[in-house]
This record gives C-alpha cells, structure tokens and sequence, in this order.
C-alpha cells in the first residue's frame, strides 16, 4: 500500500483536525451569526435580513459536522463508539439544538407575522448556542479525561447514567472551555455580520466583535495557565505484539503537568498557542475598526490554532480516560485497519478539493450586503 | 446476560426514529428531479407556468427537506450514542460509505439546494438548472452511499474477522461498493421514492383541479409526474424481483419468512397469496396458494428450492454448534490465561470462525454461552429466524399499496391524456388526494420488511442485534424514547400544518405579480 500504517494514522490525526476545522470556521460561523441575531437586529426586518447572508449556506456548513462525523465513525471508530456513547446526553442535547435550525430557517418564512418570526428566531439562536456552547466543553472534558473504560470484549462502558453522567461534564474548567468555544466563535460570527449586512446592522457588530475576541484571549489564557496544573497522560508502549487486547493492553501513566509534555519536549510547538492568541488579538481590533474581511481571516487561523493547541496537547491520546488510563484512544489504537485507512484518504483527497471549490464559488455568488429594506430578492 | 429492556429500548427508538427519517426521504428523492425536469422544460421552452410549478414544488419540498435534513443527522449519531459495539464492531467498513456520503454526496446537494432556494435572481436559467440538477444528484448519491452501508448489513461482503481487535474489518473497498445487493436496493428504493413523488405531486395537483385553480399548472404537473411514476415502477419492479433472487441467496430466512414458508416446498414452491401464520408451532394456520409463483420469483427456475423456515432453523442449529466452538476458543485466546493452548485454540478458532456469529447468539440463549445445553441450542436456533408475522405483512402490505397506486396513476393519465376529462371527474379527483398517503405507507412497509427481516442481526449472520447495542441504563433509554417522540411529534404536526397551508394557498402566478419583496432578503423558500 502506498503509506505506512503510522503514516496513515498521524494522516487522519490532521484529517480530523482539518475537519473539525472547517466544522468550526463554517458551521460554527453560521451558529455565531445565528446566535447575535438578536443582539445586532433590532427588528424583523433586519433580522431577516442577518440571517440572509447564512441562509444559502448553513446546510453545507453543516455537512462539516456530518462529515467530520462520518470520518470519525470511519478512520476512529472506538472514538465514535466510546465518545458518542458517553456522552449521551450531550449528544442528545446538541440533536435537539441541531433539529431546530433547518426547521427555523425554513418555517420562519411561511408567515409574516411578528410572533411567528419571532418564534422561529429564538428558536434559531437557541439551537446555534447550544452547540457551540457543549463542543467546546466537550474539549474541556476531553483535556481532562472522561470516565469510561472498554471491557474484556471492548464493549465501552462510561460512568454513570442520565443527570449523573451528565452533570459532571459541566465542571468550572469545562465550561470555561466551552466560553472559549463560544466566544471564539462568536468573534467571527460578528465580523461575518460586519462584513455582510449594511452599515446600520455592520456598526452593531463592531463592538461585539471586538469583546468577544478580546475575551476570548483572556479566557484562553486562563484555561491554558489552569490545564498547566492539571496531570496529563503518558503513553509508555502500545500493546505488545501478538496481544489480543490491542487497546487496553497498552501501559500509560499519569504525570504531572502532562498536558504541556508536549510542548516542554517540543519547545517550538509553543507557537501554535501563541498564533491563536495573538489572531485573535488581531481580528478583534480589526472588528473593532471595521476590517471585516481581515478581521474574518485572523478569527480564522486564530480558531484553527486554538483547536490545534488542543489537539498537541493530547497528542498521541485523542480520548484519555480518567477512569481507567489503559483504556485511554490514541492515534495508534483508536483507528481503523489500515485499507480502511488508505481507501479513507483516497476519497479525501479527491472529494474535498471538489467540494472546497464548489463551496467558495457559492460563496463568492451569493456575495453581497444585506440589507432591511432590500437589495436582492430571494424569493 | 443480555439486558433485553435495554435492547428492546435501543432497537425501538432506533426504529421510530428511522421510519420517521423515512417519511421524508423518498418525496425528497423524487421530488428533486421532478422539479429539475419541470425547470428543463421551462428552459427550453420559456414557458413561465413552469417556473411557478417549480417555485411550487420547491417550497413543498422545502419544507419537507429541513425536517429531512434534521432527523437525518439523528440517525447518523445513533449509532454511536445507541448502537456503540455496533460501531466498534464493524466501524471499520460500515462507518466508510458513511462518511463518502458526506464528501461525496451531501456536500453537494447541500450547498446545491442553498442555492436552488435563494438563487432564482442571482443565477442565469442555464445555471439555476444545473443548481436544481446537481441537488437531485446529491440526494440521490448520498441514497446510494446509505444503502452501500445498508447493504452490507444485509450481505456483510468483503470483509473478515480481526481476534486482536474483536472486530470486522474490510477487505475490499470495491467488493463492498459493488455489491450487488447494495445496488439492487439502491435503484429499488429510489425508484419508489420517484413513485412516492410522483403519487404526492398528482394527488396535490388532483386538489387544485377539484377546487378549479391553477388548471395548466395542475395538468402540466401530474403529466410530468404520471411519466415519471411509470419509468419508475418498471424500475421498482425489475429491482424487486432482482432482490428477491438477492435474498433467496443472500438471506434465505427473510425469504421464507416473508413468504410464510415454514416448510420446503417441492419445487417450484407454490406463493402464498394470504396466509395465517402461527409462529408458536411453526405453521401456517390458513394459506391460500398460488401454484408455482414462489419458485419462479425468489429462483426464476422450475428446479430450485426455495428452503423453508423449520429446515433453516435446523441448518442453524448445526451452525450455532460450530459458532459455540469458535467463539469458546476465540474466548479462550482473549483471556490470557497461561494455561491455554493458544496454538490448538487458534487452530480451533479458524476452522469454525464462518459460524463465530451464530455462537453469539448464545449470549442470550445459554446460562453459560461456553457450555450450551442442548435446549437452549435449539432456543436459539428457533430463534435465529425473524419474525413471519411481520415481514410476510410488511412485505404484502408494500406489495398492495404498489399496487392501488399502479392503478391509480394509470387511472389519472387515462382521464387526463386519453379522455382529457380529469378536471371533471370529482370523485376520481378524490380518490387521487386521498391516494397521497399511500407510497409513504408502501415506503414504510418496505423499510420493515427489510431491516426486520434482518433480525436477530444487526449484520446478518455476524452480528446479532442484542449485542450490538451501547452500555446504557434503561433509565437513559425511556426518557430519550420519550423525548424523541414528544419532539417529532411536534415536529410532524408544524410540518404538516405548513405544508397543508402552502398548499392551499397554491402557486403564485408570475405573470400576474410584481416584485413583491416583503422586506427582507431572506425569503428563502
């Protein structure tokens, strides 16, 4: 086959990255948008018109996440297994907020009444928050370790059931991490407002963008100077060779400070968090000075490197457990067969070029400023 | 031991939601190409009413799309929230054709239909077209990437047992996405989600001639469709019976079971037209039978056997013996016990390894899966056969709705071309709107027929579905059930009121209206 096994595992490490990636810079952009609507409109019709500059797009974004999935399910499917499984109710939770937006964009235009706009428009910014809210303390969760464990058969068991697997998920350092997700988030969500409605919606904007990033650096900060404290894993051998126990069988300790093991063993990693912060320090005075367009540019790098920061943190692990450390995912052992992985890559390589270009020529169509008294009809 | 409240929960809320998903997918499929073909014609010919029919049938099916494309992500993250050793077990090729969907398919038609609501303006005819084209594209590859995936439950081609991993893995990308079952199913169930658009754009149209509105509208409409619908019941025809050949070879079980054929027949078996079976004692307690049909359907011979369900359970019986063997060495492998034999336990292991699936099924039957008795050999084995109650009614419900609505859309294209009298007739016109349910009803029945003939496997002859669940509390289980079907319920009652609505306000005409914009852009759909 044309790559090594190892090759093809750190491959799909970035694959998953790069997707969760565009995940977070589309769909969570459109989430973002959806979510200030109110804060930016003050009536219908300029909420309409908010919410038009994403309308032609939030379905593709959205097959980033299906995508994303998908990959998941197929290049990791004991991540897919142990995580979904685990986190039930999550999971639930973010289906419940992600049922409400199709149905929002499309039903909110069937009456023109007030209270019927306006249902659909709550309905809007409460299933957009929700998701970019419990991502991000997913990530807060991840860094810390969930509590499940594979048994004898690698069925996956997870702690708990119902509000007592549920609830501890929302520990202070998780929803910390979740504010960044939200912030981050939000930050490009209102330079994309800037950037495509007219002045009178476009000022709003600008403030919001320029807190939002700014919190997002302080918050940022204080998640990576609280993580410092935290233990983190490390992988001492896979399992041996002939093992039929190829996940739990590995050895993996608990050290101190383990999260930035990486970056202390790798000093020059240590510009991945820098980029993230210094972006995004970058796109909120762009917000703030109305330079929508580099300001989206910087919130960009800068959300990518802040997923990156996460993901070199854990590195090899992708899933460490804080309940058992050998049943802990990593790249080597979480990951499918190796024909698995290289037919994977070879639909990668030929399908996302093709839908990146079909996408920015999308884009670049339906390009425009919207505004409440109108300039193009949709209809 | 199997918790079976747990199962039974996962297996229901599984089903709810899928047969839900499927309300919504089959007009979807269908009504795509319709409005792409009604948009080709408006192209050509410049005729505007057919550009009002396609702002009409896009907004039906906008509306029917976001509840599609809602419950469909549902679906995707069950299995891993509900059915996670499912996606441990077989993630390796099944989550494959999964994600291809995404890249390959649902971008497309995704960011495609983006543009086929909002981009009537901005877009050249010529364009706008290959927009609508290439979202009925999308949907119906990402169909053919589903059933890829659905296939292989059904015929787990190309693929073998890994005992490091406990789990499947593939063995060839193009084995699995060739197989001829996936492909069967593929046409089979897009051509009956053309019929159900078809069936639902006639009897829609149906309305508008009975209340005397939009009458060339209406007319052009249920010609389009009427076509459409017949190219694709010979399309759904010649697929069905190619999956009948499909299942007396791939799963023969689902085949005796959805025919009621507990015993093998002299060949060519006699078709069981109705029959009442009696699942407990293994007969049928009244059949009334058609001479030779069963042969010639399910082996287009006169020679073959058609087997049936009591000499099945006796073939699995054997094979659940061998699983045993399999799956006790494969135990013993896994166990790390010093005093095994690993090489006579390897060695034991390959030579029963085809049956490993059915020693599986001990799980739920046998005290000690490693030491069955004979009696809960036999338990199992009685129980390695699906339901005939279900699948021999699933499989005739689906096969009379097709065939009420065969009559029915020939009914309206005879008023309508022939007699050129269908505007008239009210009470065929009645029976057309009342006609809408039916394809959905047809789409349903097969859906059953399908996955339950499965059963017990989640994949068929390799994984039985008891042991494919996640490790969730039943506690978990009641209250998602209860909340998936107290939301979609919701969901259903706004959807259909808004269709109903959309509907009765009928298409706006064009040539009448101005630019009407009612303040805002983002009058999508």
């Amino acid at each position: 086959m044309l790559f090594e096994y190892e090759t093809l595992q750190v491959i799909w490490w970035i694959l998953v990255g790069v997707l969760l990636i565009g995940f977070a810079l589309t769909n969570g952009m459109d989430m973002a948008v959806s979510t200030l609507v109110f804060k930016v409109a003050k009536n219908s019709k300029e909420r309409s018109a908010v919410i038009s500059t994403i309308v032609p797009h939030w379905d593709g974004n959205q097959v980033w996440l299906i995508t994303a999935g998908g990959a998941i399910f197929a290049a990791w499917p004991e991540v897919y297994a142990a995580s979904f499984s685990g986190l039930y109710w999550a999971m639930i939770l973010v289906l419940f907020a992600i049922w409400l937006r199709p149905l929002a964009f499309d039903y909110r235009n069937h009456k023109t009444d007030e209270s019927w706009l306006k249902k659909w428009d709550i309905a809007l910014t409460v299933g957009s928050f929700i998701p970019m809210l419990i991502f991000g303390v997913a990530f807060g969760n991840l860094l810390q370790g969930l509590p499940f464990w594979a048994d004898e058969n690698v069925r996956w068991h997870y702690d708990g059931y119902f509000l007592s697997a549920l609830l501890p998920l929302l520990n202070p350092f998780a929803i910390l991490c979740g504010l960044v997700s939200v912030c981050m988030l939000l930050t490009q969500g209102a330079l994309w407002i800037q950037l495509r409605t007219v002045d009178t919606i476009a000022d709003r904007a600008k403030p919001v963008a320029f807190a939002c990033g700014m919190i997002t650096v302080v918050l940022f900060l204080i998640a990576g100077a609280w993580a410092y404290t935290f233990q983190g894993w490390n992988l001492v051998a896979l399992a041996p060779e002939g093992s039929y126990h190829s996940i739990t069988a590995k050895t993996v300790e608990l050290v101190d400070n383990g999260l930035f093991a990486n970056y202390m063993k790798l000093p020059i990693l240590i510009v991945v968090p820098v980029l993230a912060t210094l972006f995004m320090l970058l796109a909120a005075f762009c917000g703030k000075n109305g330079k929508a367009g580099k300001g989206i540019f910087y919130s960009s790098l800068s959300i990518a490197f802040t997923i990156l920061t996460a993901a070199v943190a854990l590195f090899p692990f992708v899933m460490p457990s804080s309940k058992n450390a050998a049943s802990s995912l990593t790249i080597w052992d979480a990951t499918s067969s190796h024909l698995t992985l290289q037919m994977m890559l070879y639909a990668v390589i030929i399908f996302v070029p093709i839908a990146l270009a079909y996408t920015i020529w999308a884009y670049a169509r339906m390009w425009g400023k919207a505004s409440p008294d109108n300039s193009v009809s949709y209809h | 031991m199997i918790n079976e409240t747990m199962v039974e929960l996962s297996r229901w809320q599984f089903a709810i939601t899928s047969l839900y998903h499927f309300i919504f997918v089959p007009l979807t499929l269908g009504i795509s190409w319709l409005i792409f073909i009604m948009e080709l014609i408006y192209v050509k010919t410049g005729k505007t009413v057919y550009k009002d029919m396609c702002k009409f049938w896009g907004k039906l099916f906008g509306i029917n799309f976001a509840i599609g494309v809602a419950t469909g992500i549902t679906l995707e993250f069950e299995f891993g929230t509900n059915w996670s050793n499912y996606s441990h077990y077989v993630g390796d090729i099944f989550g494959t054709p999964l994600a291809i969907e995404g890249l390959m398919a649902f971008f497309l038609e995704s960011t495609f239909i983006g543009l086929f609501f909002t981009g009537w303006n901005k877009f050249s005819k010529g364009t706008h077209l290959v927009i609508t084209g290439l979202t009925a594209l999308g949907s119906n590859l990402s169909a053919m990437w589903i059933l890829i995936a659905n296939g292989w439950m059904q015929y787990p081609t190309a693929a073998t047992f890994s005992a490091e991993k406990m789990r499947m893995e593939m063995t060839s990308f193009w084995d699995l996405v060739l197989s001829p079952v996936a492909q069967a199913k593929f046409v089979h169930t897009v051509a009956a989600g053309y019929i159900t658009a078809s069936v639902f754009v006639i009897g829609v149209s149906a309305y508008f001639l009975l209340k005397d509105r939009h009458i060339e509208m209406a007319k052009r409409s249920i010609t389009v469709a009427a076509t459409f619908c017949f190219l694709a019941m010979g399309a759904s025809a010649l697929t069905g019976d190619i999956s009948a050949i499909q299942i007396t070879q791939h799963q023969p079980a689902k085949l005796a079971a959805m025919e009621a054929e507990y015993e093998t027949q002299e060949p060519p078996a006699s078709w069981s037209l109705f029959a009442i079976p009696n699942e407990a004692e293994m007969k049928n307690d009244f059949a009334i039978k058609v001479p030779w049909l069963l042969g010639l359907i399910a082996t287009h011979s006169f020679d073959q056997v058609v087997p049936g369900l009591r000499d099945i359970v006796a073939q699995n019986e054997q094979r659940i013996r061998d699983g045993a063997i399999a799956y006790t060495a494969l135990k013993a492998l896994r166990s790390g016990d010093e005093n095994v034999d690993k090489e006579q336990a390897l060695a034991q292991f390959n030579q029963y390894k085809a049956d490993l699936g059915y020693g599986m099924l001990l799980e739920k039957h046998a005290a000690d899966p490693n030491n069955p008795t004979d009696l809960e050999i036999k338990a199992a084995a009685r129980d390695s056969v699906p339901s005939v109650w279900i699948t021999y009614f699933a499989f005739r419900a689906m096969l009379g709705l097709v065939t009420i609505i065969g009559l029915v859309v020939a009914g309206a294209a005879f008023f309508l071309w022939y007699k050129k009298d269908l505007h008239k007739r009210k009470g065929f016109l009645k029976i057309l709107i009342l006609s809408i349910p039916l394809p959905f009803l047809a789409c349903e029945a097969g859906w059953i027929l399908a996955e339950m003939g499965r059963q017990p496997w989640a994949i068929d002859g390799v994984l039985p579905t008891f042991l494919a669940t996640s490790m969730l509390s039943v506690t978990d289980l009641a209250i998602s059930l209860v909340f998936f079907i107290g939301v979609y319920t919701i969901f259903l009652i706004i959807e259909m009121t808004l269709m109903v609505k959309a509907i009765k306000k009928g298409p706006e005409d064009s040539t009448k209206q101005q630019n009407n914009v009612d303040g805002g852009v983002a009058n999508a759909v």
